[in-house]
């Protein structure tokens, strides 16, 4: 019942910060932060309370409770340590969004927080159902507040990117709903019951030429989501017109439910179908790498060039995922976490440059090093996360990932690291022409350093990010091989 | 001093430096300079204490000392990633250079930038170097030392984009930090291929097992010690990725000294010299090493000969001394290379500060064309200049002389050396003779070509360390035998270059080329150094220019990968794959746009259609009805 509470906390939370702030002004906001601080601190003593005896390396089914009696429908949620640590992930950056959001939002600040709340319920929702009808629900539940997001608050040109992250999402996931179906039809066929429950599609025998088409009807939808070339395009409109915190959450948080898609569904539903479809998945993953890593050096626009580079690091994540190796899978695990991290702060300092300057163009900026010294520093480490320095988690991640796909992919891997070269060009222009030069002053009058609020952002996240970049086992250890033994039990051929 | 207690100095070592930087950075504009100066300098004196201390609990019996903090990561059941050091001579060695010259180095910068209004945080980078280079050396495993390699490079882009409100500064450390970081892209790639092969990434049990599990000449070393090498050229400035050094000057002097002379710069030649047990099973990599360094050597000390700023001529020095080593290690004389790195790092660094101290004297004037003179004016760096420049041509009796002599003395009988290559040897020691004379007769004879009163630093912070480093110069080469007999274990599998069978005139040749190079500088630049009041002109020539402009090759690169790149970046901005995405939208919307003009009002369309449509239908259904009918 610990994800039931949770979710309905959140909703209605959700709901008291929209009432609240009609009643008085900047209370929203508090309701907003205070909730999500109680909900993370009750999860996590939940989940350490139960965690002696319940073993999470395992899916643990947590609630099954008939929903849609007629087709077999049910509401049935669980959890092992991918979901734990990608629902930790998002309670986290659901903080750092509130708290990004601040003084951001100035109007319609109440229905502001409902749909940041609302996408975080449909997103833990999306991480925890194992009834695959309920995990389509969850998956429209969180797109719909974050297309209200971006259209309500964004920048200027919001109506089109919310208009094309829409329609991207949705026309993909029209293509995980007639896979949904054709499975439970299939279910019915083979076994005389619809049945829409994760585990029992497990079981069932599915013939490989359907169990191919099925699988690209959840990795097209899967693909969008993470995102990656050729079907990218909605990521950079979105990332750049959102409001600071959309783009948290849409970086941080959102893409995963991608990665996590593939993960759950994709590589453990079409095991077969999958590691034939592995080496196409592979040469997307470095072309994602390489093709991510060279739009964002050619952008102008703060937001845009941190968006590219998303779409570069989520190449690492395509490519050791589809390798099947322990290794690279830990790595792809861990690249989820150290890109949520570095991505969102990369974002919220997108944030805070923008409130100061008005602009997220790089050549109006330059020298803010000079006037904000401890904002400079920041942008230093959250840039060099983002190439890979190591002594940050994201070098363990990408090295992780690297060294496994070597032992498959050993050309892909060799492209694939060219990334690294990318990353570091896009890397330098991203932190020298905003905080290094001259700074522009017949532009801009003053430049103020962090306030108190947004230094506590920053080092939360930095910390946080050199913590796992020294001790990466706190995460890793949870993906021992006993967890991830269908990976090496199910297509023992492709991997070592 | 028992065994735990060793280990424990050896696990502070770099912690003093670390926590002087986060001192530093977090306190930043609060402290004043004595308050700073006394926590960067008080750090390194600790470091620098305990490494003498663990050096000297290095024996026959205690070759190894090692220790470990905690586990990384877990790449396979067999092979942890640990965060732990590994001390042996070679480490030894180089943590002895680290901390000893980064001492010093650190006494200069505390009175050189003393004016600096951000000197904090210039003195926190430094540590923060230092902790990196630290890990560099004592890493027991490649991912740690390739974290220190990194770091390095991190700490080099800070300090050489220093001054960051220069446009060339913010260039200079961007090209430095991107061309480094192509060499050690194919430094990743070995260790993946390494692990791949072995299974394993801890450098002790590579070596032990390198020549277990092959044989010399298979493809595997050949290929991992070839991308290792990769990632040695791109640190240590050797072709073809040396471009990033020369403009790596745009740095405060004291950055050249400590990392692009004494340092970080020879973290290539470490690498190689580490990993020598896959190296030694690649004898073709060890003739592409050995070739490598030569042609450096000859070509830096060529473009060294025209250059303009004195610290120019230094940085294309240090890369031509780098050579040198790369080229004893391809020759497999392991010990002589990493010899010459320790005497080069000492007088390289009493090079590169004096240097400092003589353009602040100048009020910041770099030009050799604009100094002269300066040996009366200025005895004091004039001196001490001096004995740098004699210990860097190997003059008998200096440091230099030891370290170069060892080399040279075995690359005519090594196998992946032999004649051609110490003829390159001979060539480069020549060069250098000449290119030193220049710079000494440009810069401290003939006539003071100067308008700014001379403005001598009087500071004896700065004075002490120059001078203990001068000492360190002369006296370096007596180290010879010490360091020879403590890293003959490190390097047992090295087969021992067999001399005996040379022929004799070789060390007279070796001895003389110096003075020859000073016979002939001192003929061809003679006007350099007489007085006579003619005002001396730069060449222009194309051939002097080109080498001027390091040989071509930033030229060539330019063309060849930056423009390409930039272009491609250009042109494709706005994203071709959403443009053609973007084209379903577009259709769409001339749909829309067609019917919505179709929508007027105009009765007399809306009739017309109606009727067209109409005959249109009559037609398909006659049409259809014809058909049924001719096929009845």
């Amino acid at each position: 019942m610990t994800i039931t509470l949770v979710m309905c906390f959140i909703f209605v939370s959700a709901c008291i910060a929209w009432f609240a702030e009609g009643i008085k002004e900047n209370s929203g906001r508090y309701v907003a932060l205070l909730s999500m601080i109680a909900i993370s601190i009750y999860l996590v003593f939940a989940l350490l309370l139960s965690e002696s005896s319940v073993d999470y390396s395992q899916l643990q089914i947590l609630t099954r409770l008939p929903w849609i009696a007629h087709f077999n429908i049910e509401y049935a949620l669980a959890l092992d340590y991918l979901s734990i640590i990608l629902v930790f992930l998002t309670l986290l950056l659901a903080v750092i969004c509130i708290l990004v959001s601040w003084h951001e939002i100035k109007t319609k600040v109440g229905f502001y927080y409902f749909n940041l709340l609302a996408s975080i319920t449909g997103i833990i929702g999306v991480f925890t159902a194992i009834d695959m009808f309920l995990f389509f629900f969850f998956w429209e539940v969180m797109l719909l507040p974050m297309t209200a997001l971006i259209a309500i608050w964004g920048h200027e040109n919001r109506h089109f990117a919310a208009i094309k992250f829409f329609i991207f999402t949705q026309v993909s996931s029209l293509l995980m709903l007639v896979a949904i179906i054709v499975m439970s039809v299939l279910h019915f066929q083979q076994t005389g019951r619809v049945s829409f429950f994760y585990q029992d599609w497990l079981a069932l025998d599915v013939p490989f030429k359907t169990a191919y088409y099925l699988m690209l009807g959840f990795f097209i939808a899967f693909a969008v989501k993470l995102p990656s070339v050729p079907v990218h395009s909605w990521l950079p409109d979105a990332h750049t017109q959102a409001p600071t915190a959309g783009s948290v959450l849409l970086a941080g948080v959102l893409l995963k439910t991608g990665a996590y898609g593939l993960i759950r569904f994709v590589l453990q539903l079409f095991p077969d179908a999958s590691s034939n479809f592995a080496p196409y998945a592979a040469v997307l993953g470095v072309v994602s790498i390489l093709y991510g890593a060279k739009m964002a050096f050619a952008q102008q626009d703060f937001k845009r060039l941190v968006a590219y580079s998303s779409i570069s690091h989520m190449g690492f994540v395509m490519l050791a995922l589809f390798s099947f190796n322990t290794i690279a899978y830990q790595g792809a695990i861990l690249t989820l976490v150290a890109h949520g991290l570095s991505s969102a702060a990369l974002f919220s300092l997108a944030g805070m440059i923008y409130k100061r300057i008005h602009s997220r163009h790089l050549p109006d900026m330059g020298g803010f090093w000079q006037h904000a010294p401890r904002m400079g520093g920041f942008a230093l480490a959250f840039a060099a996360a983002a190439f890979g320095l190591p002594g940050l988690a994201n070098f363990v991640a990408e090295f992780l990932s690297l060294v496994g796909t070597y032992q498959v992919y050993p050309i892909h891997t060799m492209l694939a690291a060219l990334g690294l070269i990318g990353s570091a060009i896009y890397g330098m222009v991203l932190f020298q022409n905003s905080f290094q030069g001259s700074f522009p002053s017949t532009k801009i009058a003053s430049f103020k350093d962090l306030s108190i609020r947004e230094f506590f952002v920053c080092s939360l996240l930095l910390s946080l990010l050199i913590v796992i970049g020294f001790y990466p086992d706190l995460i890793l250890n949870l993906f021992n091989h006993s967890h991830i033994a269908w990976l090496t039990d199910d297509v023992a051929g492709a991997g070592l | 001093m028992d065994e735990s207690m060793t280990t424990l100095i050896l696990t502070l070592l770099p912690l003093y430096p670390l926590v002087s930087f986060l001192l530093l950075i977090s306190l930043a504009t609060r402290l004043s300079w004595t308050v700073a100066a006394s926590i960067s300098v008080g750090a390194m004196v600790l470091s620098a204490l305990s490494s003498m201390l663990v050096i000297n609990q290095l024996s026959v019996d205690t070759p190894i000392i090692t220790s470990q903090l905690w586990t990384w990561f877990t790449l396979s059941p067999s092979e942890e990633i640990n965060i732990s050091f590994y001390l042996d001579a070679l480490s030894a060695v180089m943590i002895g250079v680290v901390t000893g010259v980064g001492l010093l180095i650190h006494i200069f910068a505390a009175a050189y930038m003393k004016e600096d209004e951000n000197f904090t945080r210039f003195m926190a980078y430094m540590n923060l170097f230092i902790v990196a280079m630290l890990l560099l050396v004592l890493a027991d495993n490649l991912v740690l030392l390739y974290l220190g390699w990194e770091g390095v490079g991190l700490c080099s882009f800070l300090l050489i984009g220093f001054w960051y409100q220069e446009k060339a500064n913010v260039l200079a450390a961007r090209k430095a930090f991107i061309v480094t970081r192509v060499g050690d892209t194919a430094m990743a790639i070995g260790l993946f291929m390494l692990f791949k092969e072995t299974g394993l990434l801890t450098i002790a049990d590579i070596n032990q097992s390198a020549n277990i599990s092959w044989n010399v000449g298979d493809t595997q070393p050949y290929w991992i010690a070839l991308l290792l090498l990769g990632g040695a050229v791109g640190k240590s400035a050797q072709l073809p990725l040396q471009t990033w050094l020369p403009d790596a000057m745009a740095g405060p002097t004291p950055v050249s000294a400590l990392i692009h002379a004494a340092t970080m710069v020879t973290a290539g030649v470490y690498l190689i010299a580490r990993m020598h047990g896959v190296f030694l099973l690649a004898p073709e990599v060890m003739g592409y090493v050995a070739w490598v360094g030569a042609l450096t050597l000859l070509l830096a000390g060529g473009a060294a000969l025209v250059q303009t700023d004195i610290k120019r001529v230094l940085a294309y020095s240090t890369m031509s001394q780098i050579g040198y080593m790369m080229l004893s290690l391809g020759a497999g004389a392991f010990s002589a290379g990493v010899f010459h790195l320790m005497t080069h790092a000492f007088f390289k660094a009493l090079l590169f500060l004096t240097a400092g101290a003589i353009i602040l004297a100048l009020h910041h004037q770099q030009n050799l064309y604009k100094m002269g003179g300066l040996l009366k004016r200025l005895p004091f760096e004039a001196s001490l200049f001096t004995i740098g420049l004699v210990c860097l041509m190997a003059l008998p009796g200096s440091s230099g002389f030891f370290s170069k002599e060892a080399i040279i003395g075995q690359l005519w009988s090594s196998e992946t050396a032999g004649p051609t290559l110490w003829w390159c040897a001979i060539a480069g020691a020549l060069l250098t003779s000449i290119y030193s004379c220049r710079l000494f007769f440009l810069a401290f004879l003939g006539s003071s070509r100067f308008s700014v009163p001379l403005q001598s630093s009087s500071s004896k912070l700065l004075q002490l360390s120059l001078l203990v480093l001068a000492i360190l110069s002369v006296f370096g080469g007596l180290l010879a035998n010490l360091l020879d007999i403590n890293l003959a274990p490190v390097f047992a599998k090295a087969a021992i270059i067999d001399t005996s069978t040379q022929p004799d005139w070789l060390h007279t040749v070796a001895i003389a080329t110096p003075f020859i190079g000073i016979v002939y500088a001192w003929i061809y630049y003679a006007n350099y150094r007489v007085s006579n009041h003619k005002t001396l002109v730069e060449s222009h020539s194309v051939l002097t220019r080109f080498c001027q402009q390091g040989l071509g090759f930033d030229c060539l690169y330019h063309y060849l990968l930056v423009k390409p790149y930039c272009l491609l970046a250009k042109f494709n901005r706005r994203d071709i794959f959403d443009q053609l995405i973007m084209l379903n939208a577009w259709y769409v919307t001339l749909c829309h746009d067609i019917f919505v003009s179709s929508q007027h009002g105009k009765l007399r369309w809306y009739a017309a259609a109606i009727g067209l449509v109409t005959l249109l239908f009559l037609l398909i259904l006659n049409i259809d009805g014809f058909g049924s009918e001719a096929s009845l």
